[in-house]
């Protein structure tokens, strides 16, 4: 990365929770990322903005070593959660993940009940109490917005919810795991306009609690849901900045083509 | 109650993949070992004079075995690929299809004994035949059925739909399309799967304990049809449990002649397959 | 423009192939249309229950009797066993080939499984008698090398690759995207197998057993050849180390002798209905299984 490009991407303000240096990330030998460097604030929502197939994904799953399953990936680079890189040898992966919580664009949910689909990550961590599972359950329920729709028919099977219920059960999924940032990969894409707004609304008030890193392919939704964004061109970061700087007044003329729509 | 003490997910982890490992070596080893002295115990048995001797060779239960494979896959061939082309070309989804795969389905875990005592009830007593050939092939016939239409079927759906589809875009009727472009591609596919059928009958030998298999000295080669033969699978049951005074080494030999046949048949099919699969056009 | 000729020939070939895929429905009706035909003169006379019940199998004794029970418990017996071996092995191998082995590994277990699966039934029981049995009689202390243990071990081995493959099949159609969310919450691989992809597997294994379990019940030259063919009541779990014997090696053993029409011809086909219908019952129900575990997702 140059030093020109260095200065567009701006400090944020307050605590940092996740950030990288000289990210680079490789299928085989096929770059998809180039020395990313960026800094992301503790609890406030980043929307990860772009073309298709720029990285955007690839980026995130960087942060809780999902790429670790793609047999053909390799890392180079620094990626640090509260300071501590994640790429390190002593890192505990399943730990790892409990912090770093991911939606996928997908819903996916297991084929058992909404019970014991929420209780199944505090479950895997030794939680089996029963008194301790329904709270928290209940708990995560009422996180994802979900509880007053299913707090009757909890021992339903999941997959008989709609699109967007499924989703929303997926974020109680995450949630009930308690953790500390929530990567979502195009969480809305396969969901209709007014299941979309209730996750948009979801996520602002998901933001007091968590650190969101969000994909989207919405820039509608970006603006609206977004503290800050970050612009990904052919697997480089362009630019990251406060959301409204992004979108009124970008310092690289991509970032401005993009937002204007004058491609991708 | 108390929960037990927790083990850590990793710690379970490598236990259980452990297992898992121990497991695999448990399937692989002992087929190993077996095979191995398998073929140690026969080697010295083994010699072409065997394999071609009349007497106390194996050429009689191999002819035998030949003819019988070969009828069988005979009767078994058209009305198996029939059938195949029935449901991979004609059939309609509904009851009845679903039916017909049903009775596939059963047709094919039948006990290979009972396709014995309906051979008898019905080729070897009804109609007549006797104990002999024709009535083994036909009884062997119905046990390979199932095969037969389940590999012709799979043959017939990789050819591309869009071969069919121009056939039929040019104005060509179903069984035309069939007989000149379906079939055709299919061909190599069904012919793998007659090969594997044919592996399995010279394998089986229940189905012919009371159809057509026997033991004979002066008459070793069926003249007929309607004649009862020697086959490798019965010959292998009747020295190894019923027939004093046969050398272990030749019990073995037998063994070892008959395994390397059925296996190499299904090599061969199976080979032929990837083979196949490989060299596609498309 | 097609001729009315063409038309015809047409109309008839098609019906022709119909017809050949009703014959496998024709087949299994005939199948148990004979066997019920050639049984049923024994039902005449005693009652359906008072065979599949009775006590004593002595065919050619004075007055000949026709106890099914101890041929079922035999085939029971020699099956339980087979399965409780089967089962876990080849249920455990098909986890290993699909979620554990790496690639290297899997090009010769699969392989070996097949190898396993055609090897014929009468090899199967000739290796028990030869090598196996005398090996264990002497390991177990055993009067006599043939007992109903060696056959659930022989069938366990034939039974494997029939659960192999079919589980196979289930495990692999689970979704990758259940397996990754599994992860993404911070599962292990093994805690994600048994939590999730086994239980989504379900139905299919189900019906890899259940496959299995009729492959065991059906076989006859292994069990014929190895399990001692004493048609006594066997008990506890002694009678897994005692010769029992199955089903189907009974119509094996004594149709080759038997008259046509006499009281004993009609006992055997007895046992083939018997058998019939309990591998038709299998066999429906792992097929109903099998289409039932497509409905896993949306």
């Amino acid at each position: 990365m140059t030093d020109e490009s260095r200065e567009t991407i701006q400090k944020p303000e307050g605590e940092v929770k996740l950030d990288t240096s000289d990210l680079n990330l490789y299928y085989d030998s096929f770059r998809a990322l180039y020395d990313v460097t960026v800094s992301i604030p503790a609890q406030t929502i980043t929307a990860l903005i772009g073309p298709s197939g720029c990285g955007k994904s690839s980026f995130l799953r960087c942060f809780n070593r999902m790429n670790d399953l793609i047999p053909t990936a390799r890392v180079s680079g620094d990626v640090r959660l509260d300071g501590q890189n994640v790429y390190d040898r002593e890192t505990d992966i399943p730990e790892l993940r409990k912090r770093v919580g991911m939606v996928f664009q997908s819903p996916n949910p297991f084929p058992m009940s909404i019970y014991d689909n929420v209780a199944y990550g505090p479950r895997l961590h030794g939680t089996q109490e029963r008194s301790v599972l329904d709270e928290l359950v209940e708990k995560s329920l009422r996180g994802a917005a979900l509880w007053d729709e299913v707090k009757d028919t909890l021992r339903k099977s999941a997959i008989d919810l709609s699109g967007g219920q499924q989703q929303r059960l997926s974020i109680a999924r995450v949630l009930a795991v308690e953790p500390e940032v929530l990567l979502m990969d195009e969480p809305c894409s396969a969901l209709d306009p007014t299941a979309t707004f209730k996750i948009e609304e979801l996520l602002l008030e998901l933001k007091e609690s968590y650190t969101i890193v969000i994909v989207t392919h919405n820039m509608y939704q970006a603006s609206r849901v977004s503290q800050y964004s970050g612009f990904f061109l052919l697997g480089e970061l362009i630019e990251y900045g406060p959301t409204v700087e992004i979108f009124e007044n970008p310092e690289d003329q991509r970032t401005d083509d993009y937002v204007r729509g004058r491609f991708g | 109650m108390k929960a037990l003490p927790r083990i850590r997910p990793r710690t379970m982890q490598a236990l259980a993949f452990a297992g898992l490992w121990a497991l695999a070596v448990l399937v692989i080893v002992p087929v190993l070992v077996v095979l191995g002295i398998m073929v140690a115990k026969g080697w010295g048995e083994l010699s072409w004079e065997f394999v071609s001797s009349v007497d106390t060779g194996l050429l009689a239960p191999i002819v035998g075995t030949t003819v019988l494979v070969m009828l069988t896959a005979a009767i078994a061939a058209p009305v198996g690929v029939a059938a195949a082309v029935y449901l991979s070309e004609y059939a309609r989804a509904g009851t009845f299809v679903r039916l017909v795969r049903l009775a596939i389905v059963n047709l094919a875990g039948v006990p290979s004994v009972v396709y014995g005592l309906f051979g008898l009830a019905l080729f070897v007593t009804l109609l007549q035949f006797g104990r002999c050939l024709l009535a083994a092939a036909f009884t062997m016939a119905l046990l390979v059925l199932p095969l037969v239409i389940t590999a012709s079927e799979e043959a017939l759906r990789q050819v591309p739909r869009g071969l069919r589809e121009m056939s039929f875009a040019l104005g060509a009727t179903r069984w035309q399309t069939v007989r000149r472009v379906v079939l055709p591609n299919a061909l190599p596919g069904i012919i793998t799967g007659m090969v594997l059928s044919i592996g399995r009958a010279a394998g089986e030998t229940a189905p012919i304990l009371f159809t057509g298999a026997f033991l004979s000295l002066t008459h070793p080669f069926p003249k007929s049809l309607l004649d009862p033969f020697v086959a490798l699978t019965y010959r292998l049951f009747v020295d190894a449990t019923e027939v004093p005074g046969v050398a272990e080494g030749v019990k073995w030999a037998e063994a070892v002649v008959l395994v390397a046949l059925v296996l190499g048949l299904n090599l061969g099919a199976v080979t032929f397959r990837a083979r196949l699969r490989r060299a596609r056009r498309w | 423009m097609r001729s009315r000729g063409q038309r015809i020939r047409e109309w008839v070939i098609g019906h022709v192939i119909v017809a050949s895929g009703a014959a496998a429905i024709v087949f299994v009706a005939l199948i148990f249309f004979f066997l019920v035909r050639d049984a049923l003169p024994l039902l005449k006379t005693d009652s359906f229950w008072g065979v599949l019940t009775g006590s004593n199998w002595r065919p050619t004794s004075e007055p000949a009797q026709f106890g099914l029970l101890p041929l079922l418990l035999g085939s029971l017996y020699v099956t339980a066993g087979a399965l409780v071996l089967a089962v876990p092995l080849g249920l455990g191998a098909a986890v290993f080939i699909s979620e554990v082995a790496p690639a290297w590994v899997r090009e010769i277990l699969k392989p070996m499984v097949e190898v396993l699966a055609t090897i014929p039934s009468v090899v199967f029981g000739f290796l028990g008698l030869m090598l196996i049995g005398p090996w264990l009689a002497e390991v177990l202390n055993l009067p006599v090398p043939l007992f109903a243990g060696l056959g659930s071990l022989m069938l366990a081995f034939m039974a494997v690759p029939t659960i192999v493959s079919v589980s196979e099949d289930a495990i692999r159609a689970v979704p990758m995207a259940l397996r990754e969310n599994s992860l993404a919450l911070g599962a292990t691989r093994w805690q994600t197998i048994r939590r999730v992809v086994v239980p989504a597997a379900r139905s299919g294994i189900i019906a890899a057993v259940l496959l299995g379990l009729g492959r065991a019940i059906g076989e006859t030259m292994t069990v014929l050849m190895v399990t001692g063919n004493a048609a006594v009541i066997p008990e506890g779990f002694d009678g897994f180390l005692r010769p029992v014997r199955t089903l189907t090696a009974t119509i094996a053993a004594e149709m080759g002798e038997t008259a046509y029409a006499t009281p004993h011809y009609h006992a055997l086909f007895t046992i083939g209905l018997v058998l019939f219908a309990i591998t038709f019952l299998t066999n429906t129900i792992a097929d109903i299984a099998i289409r039932r575990s497509g409905r896993m997702t949306i």
